[in-house]
């Protein structure tokens, strides 16, 4: 059964170095409350695994007045490492890994990445897919290999595994069973097979019984803890 | 035509290619005015990499900005009918075949039909995002965007920036002509008769093959 802690004590979790995968789609499905006291606590040089950088919030004149999400985290120079699919929506990942030279940046393909962190936490020992054939992907340290069966190419990408998930769902029961709301089980799912601890925000804790078993999507036996976070 | 126009035009003309009930995806920027011109007996479903197989229209009642997002982070909604899946399954119909068409815009093309649009290098690295899963699994890989950037052809020979994908695109839609990537070359099907076939080919770095079924593209 996992443990429900605080956001405050779950943050003391993460020490500085640490590899931590972050589910979510552009902010949609980030553990906000969480990444919000992360970003105040003062751990430093993460390796960020996510699909993106999410992106400040603008108010009505185009003036920057917050950050969403894991941008939050890049904001603060949090991150040393990122790896992600699309940065392009974050200018800060831009500044900070082209200019100032602070920030390193792995881009994998999506679905590449989506399924890499899928056989980080299956057991598998990498990813054939034709996704990068012929491109600069075949240079990337996660290309173990390029191989070429029944006469199609293929790239051998290796399997992500990381020290710690940090997943959002809309409902949590006791037993850390989770129900995502929208399209929030994203990058989710995944993440929180392929990490040694499994931290989960709730917007809602329900009973055991709340989500039918035929609903739950991420099995409480991924999760260690769970946070509340409250409503969105 | 001013910019708008030729967007407009073109995109016109890229919902021609859809059938009704095709799985299709759409790029950022000039692809999302598709939907528009489709004919009322044709309806499609829009997928979105990020977690949804049927799109609908965000209404004030079902907007839902921290649960539902398109693939560009904006507000999305779920057409009836629709569901919500995981990135990895998501990237599974991708890659998999189940997408029918991806029409994206491009940086550059080539007469193998490779495409480059994801990474200036040096100067802007945005990611590939879902576009390099994209162009290796869907059915028909439609690239619509205008002929030139700035008077400069984006149809080459070959690519000179880092390919996203190469020999995947089935199709190029421009304001000018309707390009279809064969294995003789480009072949040019349609052309737009506001433009003469030498404007079109001084516009256009690639060796294009005219069809001999050649046809104005309205």
């Amino acid at each position: 059964m996992p443990k429900f802690i605080s956001v405050e004590e779950a943050v003391k979790l993460i020490p500085d170095g640490a590899t931590v995968m972050f589910g979510g789609f552009m902010g949609c499905g980030n553990a906000h409350k969480f990444i919000d006291a992360l970003s105040k606590s003062g751990v430093k040089d993460l390796t960020m695994i996510s699909n993106d950088g999410a992106c400040p919030i603008k108010n009505r004149d185009g003036e920057v007045v917050d950050y969403y999400g894991v941008a939050k985290l890049i904001h603060n120079r949090q991150v040393k490492k990122l790896i992600a699919t699309h940065v392009g929506l974050n200018p800060e990942v831009a500044s900070q890994s082209m200019i100032d030279g602070t920030l390193e940046v792995t881009l994998i393909p999506q679905g590449s990445l989506a399924e890499m962190i899928r056989a980080g936490g299956a057991g598998l020992g990498g990813v054939l897919t034709p996704t990068g054939v012929g491109t600069i992907i075949e240079d990337s340290p996660y290309c173990l290999e390029k191989k070429n069966i029944n006469g199609k190419d293929y790239l051998l990408m290796a399997p992500v595994h990381a020290d710690f998930a940090v997943i959002c769902g809309a409902k949590i029961d006791k037993a850390g069973n989770v129900w995502y709301k929208g399209n929030t089980s994203n990058f989710n799912l995944v993440m929180a097979t392929a990490a040694d601890t499994v931290i989960a925000e709730a917007e809602e804790v329900v009973e055991i019984g709340e989500i039918p078993p035929e609903d739950v999507r991420t099995y409480g036996v991924f999760v260690d803890y769970v946070v509340e976070g409250g409503k969105l | 035509m001013d910019k708008a126009q030729i967007k407009d035009f073109i995109a016109a003309r890229v919902a021609k290619e859809l059938k009704d009930g095709d799985v299709v995806n759409l790029g950022i920027g000039l692809p999302t005015l598709v939907p528009k011109f489709l004919p009322d007996d044709v309806h499609v479903i829009l997928q979105s990499e990020n977690g949804t197989i049927g799109v609908g229209p965000v209404t004030p009642e079902n907007k839902d900005p921290y649960h539902v997002v398109d693939a560009g982070g904006f507000p999305s909604a779920a057409a009836p009918g629709a569901c919500f899946i995981d990135s990895a399954s998501s990237f599974a119909l991708i890659r998999g075949g189940h997408v029918d068409a991806t029409i994206l815009g491009g940086l550059e093309v080539d007469e193998e039909g490779s495409l480059s649009n994801w990474i200036i290098p040096g100067k802007k690295m945005p990611g590939m995002g879902g576009a390099m899963d994209l162009l290796v699994g869907a059915k028909n890989v439609i690239v619509a965007m205008e002929h030139t950037a700035k008077g400069n052809p984006k149809i080459l020979k070959k690519c000179k920036l880092p390919y996203t994908a190469v020999k995947c695109v089935t199709k190029i839609i421009t304001e000018m002509c309707v390009i279809e990537v064969k294995p003789e070359g480009l072949v040019m099907t349609e052309y737009n008769p506001e433009f003469t076939i030498d404007q079109i080919k001084a516009a256009t770095a690639a060796d294009l093959i005219i069809s001999p079924d050649l046809k104005p593209m309205v």
